[in-house]
């Protein structure tokens, strides 16, 4: 990431074992990029998020299928697209689990963590098959993310 | 992930050691509760000073574990937890659900 727009790119089978090796890329991207422990944390968070999802409702842990991850750092905007070659979802569709009724649900939580670790998450969907997640972090703003800590 | 128990008064201290993730930690908390609860133990204490990762999914098995424990009768609390997990407890509001301690002695009076 020393060189403005260098993409980094990895493609993996789709299981989850293979799910932090591209969480570790992400963090290692980031502490190069001057990002502190806590932040690449966060950033490698979600990625995991990401991956995981892509692995196991995109792809629905079909092995055969890949998850296909990318890192772009344009000044200080590192920009994360994770697509898989799975059948797609309908956003809208997934609930919050900050509701009163989901807070006791055991899943439907890592788009949240997405959307609370990175600036902005956003899916694309292609005609084909396939879904493309791409989530930017500026990484100058700091590490902070915001919490309903007291 | 690795769990280790002992028993202390009524209550059974679990403690939990390494990821809890997708497809690895999350199935084993989910056993180890299991067992727990149908071998009749309704006090539980999960001792997570030293989980090192949780995901989505470690998260959502910690909220299976309280449910399954407390549909039994049984009450599950949590000890030490790590800054990370604290922090994401926070995010998810799930701390306005675990009843959460950092010291045993205050915790096991607390069943």
């Amino acid at each position: 990431m020393e060189r403005d727009g260098e993409r980094i790119e990895i493609t993996i089978s789709s299981r989850f074992e293979n799910i932090e090796l591209v969480q570790v890329i992400a963090e290692h991207l980031c502490e190069n990029a001057g990002v502190d422990e806590d932040g690449s944390h966060w950033i490698g968070m979600a990625v995991r998020e990401a991956v995981a999802n892509a692995i196991k409702h995109g792809n629905k842990l079909d092995t055969a299928k890949k998850v296909h991850a990318s890192f772009v750092l344009r000044g200080s905007e590192l920009e994360i697209t994770v697509a898989d070659q799975g059948e797609g979802f309908d956003p809208a569709k997934v609930s919050d689990p900050l509701n009163p009724q989901n807070l006791m649900k055991t899943s439907g939580r890592g788009i949240f963590y997405m959307k609370t670790f990175m600036d902005a998450v956003h899916y694309s969907f292609h005609p084909g098959g396939g879904t493309s997640l791409v989530m930017t972090k500026n990484l100058a703003k700091g590490s902070g993310f915001a919490t309903t800590k007291a | 992930m690795k769990a280790t128990s002992r028993t202390v008064g009524n209550t059974d201290i679990i403690k939990l050691d390494g990821k809890i993730t997708i497809g690895a930690g999350d199935q084993q908390l989910r056993e180890v509760i299991g067992n727990a609860v149908n071998e009749g133990k309704t006090n539980i204490l999960l001792d997570l000073s030293g989980v090192t990762t949780i995901d989505s999914s470690g998260i959502g098995e910690l909220v299976g574990s309280y449910t399954t424990v407390t549909n039994r009768g049984g009450k599950l609390k949590l000890l030490h937890l790590p800054a990370k997990l604290n922090e994401l407890l926070h995010v998810t509001q799930l701390i306005t659900v675990f009843e959460v301690y950092e010291n045993e002695q205050e915790a096991l009076g607390s069943f």
